[in-house]
């Protein structure tokens, strides 16, 4: 319908692909992901070889992993942001319902790797986590139950999503992954609170979500344990917050120095949910505030593209993915300075893990497809002597 | 906003004057309010997009801010306890009682090999068997081949042997260093110091654990760090320890013996300043225990407190102290020891006729087994027990060794046939160490002992007294005698004056009865009798002798020449000034003592 409209930046008969696709993309949020991948694969060199000589791998066996993943994330990136927004919307929707059957039953086909969570599908070569893939795709159907009810007559589609973000969350818990789950809430809350909900509601959800926070905090000592742990005004030195803010500290401004680090060798998940620690000892604060920065300009850039965007499918699956890829990587950081509770949360495209990258890439391939330039009518408006809005 | 109908009246109605399909004015005015909704939505989403970027930028703002506070704040440590004395060694020494080492640690590395790290293995492998000749090429390389990842070589390397590996060149093999213990004086005091060897094992470091002995006994003190590398202190004298080893060594190959133990004790203290068991072992390379055979055959096997021995003749001597403390004779009264003694089926025999009747002096210098059972049945079971408790031979010694918690041996029914048997040292079994703590209580003018390995900085106290000064007196004149004219005639050492008993038991069968040919042969000596210090007892396990054309196997002629070398040797080491003794000396002793 759009590309007939006059004046619009018209598809010529036989544009190739390829460069219609790189105008209308975000090239800067592609550039900040690469980026991100490199400091990711820059900070595994340091930060795994200690883990690889505990599991009795040459030392740069998880950095050629990751270097795996990171191509094959990239490359769904870009296949994913390939494709129309309608076509994104039909397979996510089918990606969400299988990815909701695998978690529905991780109870008896996942393994805990005596981590005290089941959260993974063993494969054997790898682990698939589930809940990571959930996320993007949990986004892309809750937008589209959403946007139909902001049709005129539409069906009640902002609560059968909530419906949906309920059971997800419940599935979640059930793991337990609190992380994840409060993740999930908050995706669909930023969806909600763009698709215009009401303040007063808004108000009342924060308040009902902290009720439930002090409820699964006195219900679970898993919880229990990693709000104590925060809460307490002295941190332990030997705990893993601990190593974390004193690797922070040890950095300073420039670092110690490449290789200089002596978290990794404390920190059993350095080169997961801790490498911001790593990345903060051994290159100071310095790249901690670039790797910062790269995570804001794909976040905000990809609001303020949306802002124009006229498709309410599109504004509010957009605006949720990206909510939830900066949300992310806010509490992964969070955590390392105390700023927030313990959560088990990868760095998106920094951390090590498969599950993570991919699910990353697919996000981000999501997020960048929405967020394509695309004629918005703007022109056909003005012609009908509409005042755009 | 004014509710409008979809069907506006008035167009609908022009049109159909027009002739035209009124739906289509639904059609546009649902398109239009589509339209103005989508708007109004954007309009709004607009600013809550705005919000939403807005606080994005706030809360990585505030991540950022708080690393950088933190980057610019002072490190936290843990807090070390413990001062800044030193680095303390791991594992602290033992000392003898005059600070010489005993046992220490040395500073080695193991060996290990990690084969995804490794370069060349075949090489390595080559290498590392010419390096070390016990092991082989073609085995070690199959273990560099196999899917292990981690690979222990050798627990402790020399220091050419490191060198040795490290030139290779071979990046996977790696060093962990280690502590290792080091006993310098070999199988010294072997038995004294048990061993030790490594716990749990990490890369960078091992823990070092007493194995047995009183490696084992003080593990906790020694690995204590708040004891700051104190060494423990030994009551153990090195070199009286390495003489009476010398001389006990000589003395089993020429008896031609099983094996042999000496314990040298102080009779005031309790203190042993030298204890040896043979067969032994060196520390430095403890053998794995045995699993067959009879363990007390083993070298690991400490004769002197593990080993249970009925101890002969060595026990009248506390059969006569008893019945002279009772006040039932005195050392000239006369016994009649008419025998063969019957009892029942038994029979109580003396090795050779001693004629009639003898004093109790003449009982204990002749070594009448006869006259003893006679004192026994004197005094009765429970007087004997009582007194036996008293010197501490029915219960273990308490010595500071694992191995030495062993209780002797006696008949749960103490009848009158095993009083008189005990009497004379045959029914009882008891340690060489038992043996030398009752006779310390008898040299020591009556007061218990508790033996101790351990050296004793200012004396103790004394023990409570068993028998009186005067008994012990008359006994010690007895044990001169025993030397000076009856059955320890080998045992006499100028300037010494050596006092002792021997006792030559036959060893039991393991399915009952006793050997013919098989004597356990103990002598218990006491030295200077004018003011006793030390006791030592020695003994054989079947040692022989030919002598004057006859095979020997009493303890005059194996155990008495051996500790009469013994204190020969281990007097000036102990600081003994010899005495010139007259002939008549036990006389003039007996007339000064009282």
């Amino acid at each position: 319908m759009t590309e007939m409209v006059h004046g619009a930046r018209a598809a010529r008969p036989g544009d190739p692909v390829l460069p219609r696709w790189w105008r209308s993309v975000d090239s800067w949020s592609i550039a900040a992901v690469v980026a991100l991948c490199a400091i990711g694969l820059l900070l595994g060199l340091a930060a795994s070889p200690p883990l690889a000589e505990r599991n009795g791998h040459a030392p740069f066996y998880y950095v050629t992993k990751q270097a795996a993943y990171v191509t094959v994330s990239l490359c769904i990136m870009l296949v994913a942001s390939m494709l129309s927004p309608r076509m994104i919307r039909r397979l996510a929707v089918l990606g969400f319902l299988a990815v909701l059957v695998a978690l529905i039953f991780l109870p008896v086909f996942g393994t805990d790797f005596g981590k005290g969570a089941v959260r993974w599908y063993s494969l054997g070569f790898a682990a698939l986590q589930p809940s990571e893939f959930l996320k993007p795709l949990f986004i892309v159907f809750a937008a589209w139950l959403m946007s139909a009810s902001a049709e005129l007559d539409g069906p009640p589609g902002t609560a059968m999503s909530l419906g949906t973000a309920l059971v997800v969350a419940g599935l979640l818990i059930l793991q337990p992954d609190f992380g994840q789950a409060v993740l999930i809430l908050f995706g669909w809350a930023v969806m909600y609170f763009v698709a215009g909900a009401p303040m007063l509601l808004l108000l009342v959800v924060a308040a009902a979500a902290l009720g439930a926070g002090a409820m699964a905090y006195s219900l679970s000592d898993h919880f229990a344990r990693r709000i104590d742990g925060f809460l307490a005004e002295t941190v332990d030195p030997s705990s893993q917050l601990g190593f974390a803010s004193n690797a922070i500290r040890e950095g300073g401004y420039f670092g110690v120095g490449v290789g200089e680090g002596q978290v990794k060798w404390s920190l059993p998940d350095a080169h997961t949910d801790f490498i911001i620690a790593v990345a903060a000892e051994e290159y100071g604060l310095m790249l901690v505030l670039a790797v910062i920065v790269l995570y804001l300009v794909i976040t905000v850039r990809a609001f303020l593209r949306l802002i124009v965007e006229r498709d309410p499918f599109i504004r509010f699956a957009g605006c949720g993915i990206a909510a939830l890829f900066g949300a992310q990587a806010i509490i992964n950081m969070g955590v390392a300075v105390r700023l927030l509770p313990a959560k088990g949360m990868t760095l998106p495209f920094v951390s090590y893990g498969g599950s993570s990258m991919l699910a990353g890439g697919l996000a981000l391939g999501i997020l960048l497809a929405l967020t394509r330039e695309r004629p918005q009518g703007a022109m056909a408006d003005l012609l009908r002597g509409r005042v755009p809005g | 906003m004014t509710r409008a109908p979809l069907r506006p009246l008035a167009p609908v109605l022009e049109a159909r004057a027009r002739g035209e399909n009124p739906d289509r004015i639904e059609r546009a005015e649902r398109r239009r309010r589509h339209e103005a909704l989508r708007d109004r939505q954007r309009q709004r989403a607009e600013s809550r997009l705005i919000t939403l970027a807005v606080m994005f930028c706030l809360l990585f703002g505030a991540v950022g801010m708080r690393m950088a506070a933190l980057a610019g704040s002072e490190v936290a440590r843990a807090s070390h306890s413990g001062g800044d004395s030193g680095i303390v060694a791991q594992r602290a020494d033992i000392v003898d009682r005059n600070g010489a080492i005993l046992a220490t640690n040395l500073i080695t590395h193991a060996l290990y090999a990690q084969p995804p790290l490794m370069v060349d293995k075949p090489r390595a492998a080559r290498e590392l068997a010419a390096i070390f000749p016990d092991m082989a090429a073609a085995t070690l390389l199959e273990r560099f081949t196999s899917d292990r990842k981690f690979i222990w070589l050798r627990r402790h390397l020399s220091p050419e042997q490191q060198q040795a590996v490290h030139d290779i060149g071979e990046p996977g093999l790696r060093f962990g260093p280690r502590e290792m213990r080091l006993y310098p004086n070999g199988p010294l005091a072997a038995h004294v110091l048990g061993g030790a060897g490594f716990g749990r094992e990490g890369v960078a470091a091992a823990e070092i654990v007493g194995r047995a002995g009183v490696e084992k006994t003080f593990d906790a003190f020694l690995r204590d760090p708040a004891q700051g590398g104190q060494p423990l202190a030994l009551s153990i004298d090195l070199s009286v320890q390495a003489a009476m080893r010398e001389v006990l060594d000589r003395g089993m190959e020429v008896t031609n013996a099983r094996g042999a133990a000496a314990i040298l004790m102080d009779v005031r203290t309790g203190e042993i300043l030298a204890m040896v068991s043979l067969p032994d072992f060196d520390p430095n390379d403890r053998p794995a225990p045995q699993t067959e055979g009879d363990p007390s055959e083993s070298p690991l096997f400490n004769r002197a407190v593990q080993g249970l021995y009925e101890l002969g003749s060595t026990f009248k001597v506390f059969t006569a102290a008893m019945a002279l403390e009772e006040g039932i004779v005195t050392p000239d009264t006369v016994i009649d020891i008419r025998g063969p003694l019957r009892w029942g089926k038994h029979r109580i025999e003396d090795f050779h006729d001693l004629g009639r009747e003898l004093s109790v002096t003449g009982i204990v210098v002749e070594s009448s087994n006869i006259g003893t059972a006679r004192l026994a049945q004197a005094l009765g079971a429970e007087r004997q027990q009582g007194y036996l408790d008293a010197l501490g031979l029915l219960d273990p010694t308490g010595i500071e060794l694992l191995e030495g918690g062993a209780r002797p041996l006696y008949p749960r029914r103490w009848s009158e046939l095993s009083t008189m048997t005990i009497s004379y040292g045959h029914g009882l079994s008891a340690s060489p160490l038992h043996l030398a703590a009752g006779y310390a209580t008898i040299a020591n003018g009556g007061h218990q002992v508790t033996p101790t390995l351990l050296r004793r900085n200012r004396p103790p106290p004394l023990g409570p007294a068993v028998i009186s000064e005067q008994t012990s007196r008359q006994v010690l004149t007895m044990l001169r005698q025993v030397v000076t004219e009856g059955t320890a005639s080998f045992g006499e050492v100028a300037g010494y004056a050596v006092g002792g008993k021997t006792g030559t038991a036959d060893k039991p069968m393991p399915r009952g009865g006793y050997y013919e040919d098989k004597v356990i042969a103990t002598f218990a000596a006491v030295f200077p009798v004018q003011a006793p210090r030390y006791v030592l007892v020695t003994m054989f396990d079947e040692g022989t002798v030919s002598a004057l054309g006859e095979a020997r196997r009493t303890a005059g002629w194996t155990a008495v020449p051996v500790a009469a070398e013994i204190i020969r040797r281990a007097g000036p080491l102990l600081g003994l000034r010899p005495a010139v003794e007259s002939r008549a000396g036990p006389a003039v002793m007996l007339a000064s003592g009282q």
